[in-house]
């Protein structure tokens, strides 16, 4: 069961990377390309998903939106990992007052929703990619502080790890020969699903338009763009709904058969 | 004790069919109607402001002027019950209409049109049509309901420019507040104003013409395409006199419950540019991005193929219209060769600021893209309403930008000193003053297509089509205009038919 979720979700996240992959040297037609008279044109041989009100080639356009997707959801969760990872090390690190303040911080961004981040971060510097890999980043980060404080406090009270400081080794060389290995599978699991709901949260942003400025193709504004037509042409809001249901059932797959495959406690269990 | 109880629940639910019974009555009552509009009024004083969102709702509804446009476009009375111009062009005499009070009390007389003229032409006015009261010398009140309007120089235009929202009559007790309570003399009275999403009039008791049929009026701010629709399906709203979702139309016209009615407007889509800017200073590079784009397309595309291709800043509904749509057909080869005789180099780009709507929000994305294939790159930026006005239109901070010029036979746009597209031309400064001047209507005609003219060989902006009105309403749903001569949702004759 644990293998096959890996597998297919495995399967699917590569499906998609692999889509971006491609989408970087060709796509059947220029993605922006626009074709009046073939507008509004059903799925068919020429164009396997249909094309859009300006007759753009859906298809290429799904492909040039993976990139954007993953592009964004990766550099989005970088960040977050880049402020979080480090603040949850260090509040289980010297807890008192540095964890009071730093998981007290987490919680206070946490309040804020992506998309009120967005907002203000597009009040400040305009719309657009960036802007919304800022707004992820920062919903991102308090997340990842409190995951990795969690799981780092309970190899702090191990023996090994009290060993360690018992002979007077330094918390940060604790932290990083004993901690960090050991919550290393915890991260991985949590960034997965990081990864999908960057996703869901950037498709969502671009959809009221924070997102990626047009032409760039993206997900969201496609399923926007699409969802007037839904009567007259389904297919523009179909096919790039489904690419999202792609994308983040399988980074949540993957997510959770990685969860089970590396809980111990639970692989004993089986 | 059992009996009574039993007897109360049973009155209980007689009363609640009786309640269930009235509800259809009650979600929609035949005196009282919900519009939908797509942009919310900045404020709701037409003497103070340029939307048209504006008069949308206050034109002919709240507030009136001397003359009325009507739903043909032509001037007729309304304030003024008739008048009389003297040989010369220059003197205006105006009869008023009798028993007339504001809403706030006021009585209408001759004093209250010197009021409000001399309010829209004092140097502290922020009138945004100022310019239509220039000409005028003094106003006299020979009697209380009798006006007379000298003016400086014959103007052509004069009766069809005080029907402009923007010269509407006001009272001196009520004319400050009038951007957030507006007070008029129309056959509807402010009620109240939910910001962001409706705006509610309901009927003046004491108006001084034939009463209104409808009691209340609720103008309901829908600006999302797919929100309008299923706001009109699901019966939320009873019409949607500008509808921003072309592309749905067909549902609806299949659709025995609704009416739709393809109308036309004062609306021209053009491409402005600022031609004060490099390179849009050069005639040659206007001209080329003119022959770059393919306009039917972008009516195609942009309106579901609603709209007509336009030539210059003039409808074809308006009189005296000259079909100059094929001056500048779609030509990427001569749109080049045209760039390369201007020095302009293949990668120049400009911004195109595109405010929200639908139609500029598309015709920007296909502009960007025809221009791509002559070699201009277009970033495009999507902006917020008050930074579009602050930005584009109060400061003329811009490139370029698509808009709507909802105004009608605005033509004396392209003479104004400082306008936010910067078009400076002192040979249409000059055919502009001849026809107002003019007093002869063949003299008129003719120099009305000059003007046209002298537009599309200038072209300041690029012109790219005439909007079209898209009207839905419930099929029970009379007296809509099907035309919007004047940026106007007048409602003052709509009824409901049994």
């Amino acid at each position: 069961m644990t293998n096959l979720r890996i597998l297919l979700g495995g399967g699917l996240t590569v499906l998609v990377i692999l889509t971006a992959l491609v989408a970087l040297v060709w796509t059947p037609y220029a993605p922006t390309a626009i074709d009046i008279l073939h507008r509004l044109a059903a799925p068919s041989g020429l164009h396997p998903f249909g094309t859009d009100a300006f007759g753009r080639d859906t298809l290429s356009m799904i492909m040039a939106g993976a990139e954007n997707s993953i592009i964004v959801s990766l550099a989005a969760v970088a960040i977050g990992a880049a402020l979080g990872i480090p603040a949850g090390l260090l509040a289980a690190a010297r807890g008192g007052w540095t964890e009071e303040l730093l998981m007290r911080g987490a919680d206070l961004t946490f309040a804020f929703p992506a998309l009120l981040t967005a907002v203000m971060i597009t009040a400040l510097r305009g719309p657009g990619a960036y802007t919304v890999m800022i707004a992820i980043g920062v919903f991102t980060a308090p997340v990842l502080a409190r995951v990795t404080r969690t799981a780092a406090g309970v190899i702090w009270v191990q023996d090994y790890a009290r060993a360690a400081r018992a002979l007077g080794r330094g918390r940060g060389a604790v932290t990083r020969v004993h901690i960090l290995p050991n919550i290393l599978s915890v991260l991985t699991v949590q960034i997965t699903i990081q990864l999908s709901l960057a996703i869901l949260a950037e498709a969502g942003l671009s959809f009221v338009g924070l997102g990626a400025q047009p032409p760039a193709p993206s997900w969201g504004r496609m399923l926007n763009e699409g969802q007037t037509y839904i009567y007259t042409a389904p297919f523009l809001t179909l096919f790039p709904g489904m690419a999202i249901a792609v994308a983040v059932l399988g980074l949540n797959m993957l997510g959770d058969g990685l969860r089970d495959a590396m809980d111990l406690r639970r692989r004993r269990r089986a | 004790m059992k009996t009574s109880s039993l007897w109360r629940s049973s009155t209980l639910l007689a009363g609640l069919c009786t309640c269930l019974a009235s509800v259809p009555a009650l979600a929609a009552p035949p005196d009282s109607l919900t519009i939908g509009i797509a942009l919310e009024p900045p404020g709701l004083d037409p003497t103070a402001g340029a939307a048209g969102a504006i008069r949308d709702v206050t034109y002919d509804n709240i507030f009136q002027g001397l003359t009325r446009i009507d739903e043909a476009g032509k001037v007729v009375p309304s304030l003024a019950k008739s008048w009389t111009v003297s040989p010369d062009g220059l003197t205006y005499t105006f009869d008023l209409q009798n028993g007339v009070t504001f809403q706030d009390g006021t009585q209408f007389d001759c004093s209250i049109v010197q009021f409000s003229y001399g309010r829209a032409m004092a140097a502290d006015s922020i009138n945004a049509q100022k310019q239509l009261f220039a000409p005028i010398a003094k106003v006299d009140c020979p009697s209380p309901l009798q006006a007379v309007i000298t003016l400086k120089q014959p103007t052509s235009t004069f009766l069809y420019n005080m029907a402009w929202g923007d010269a509407v009559m006001v009272a001196p007790k009520s004319a400050a507040a009038n951007k957030t309570h507006p007070v008029g003399t129309g056959p509807f009275e402010f009620s109240r104003w939910v910001p962001g999403d409706r705006i509610e009039l309901i009927r003046n008791p004491h108006y001084w013409g034939p009463a209104p049929k409808l009691a209340a009026v609720t103008f309901r701010i829908i600006p999302d395409p797919a929100a309008a629709t299923a706001a009109l399906l699901s019966g939320a709203l009873d019409a949607y006199p500008d509808f921003p979702a072309p592309e749905t139309v067909v549902k609806f016209q299949h659709d025995p419950r609704f009416t739709v009615d393809i109308g036309t407007t004062e609306g021209k889509v053009i491409l402005a540019l600022n031609d004060a800017r490099k390179p849009f200073n050069d005639i040659r590079f206007r001209q080329a991005l003119a022959y770059a784009i393919d306009r039917n397309a972008i009516i195609e595309a942009a309106y579901s193929g609603y709209g007509k291709v336009i030539g210059s800043h003039y409808t074809p509904s308006d009189p005296n219209y000259v079909d100059l749509s094929g001056a500048y057909p779609y030509d990427p080869a001569k749109a080049k060769q045209l760039l390369q005789e201007a020095g302009v180099k293949p990668g120049m780009s400009f911004t195109i600021t595109m405010p929200p709507p639908s139609y500029a929000q598309r015709s920007g994305q296909l502009v960007a893209a025809y221009l791509s294939q002559v070699g201009i790159n277009v970033k495009l930026e999507s902006v917020e309403w008050a930074k579009w006005l602050s930005q584009v239109f109060s400061q003329s901070d811009f490139d370029a930008t698509v808009i709507a010029h909802v105004e009608s036979r605005d033509l004396d746009i392209y003479a104004r000193p400082h306008y936010y597209f910067n078009y400076d031309s002192p040979a249409y400064k000059a055919l502009y003053a001849q026809y107002i001047a003019a007093t002869d209507p063949t003299q008129q005609a003719a120099l009305v297509e000059k003007l046209q003219r002298q537009l599309s060989a200038d072209e300041p902006n690029i012109f790219l089509f005439a909007l079209p009105k898209i009207g839905i309403w419930n099929a029970k749903l009379k007296g809509m205009w099907s035309n919007d001569p004047m940026p106007a949702d007048d409602v003052t004759q709509v009824y409901w038919a049994q």
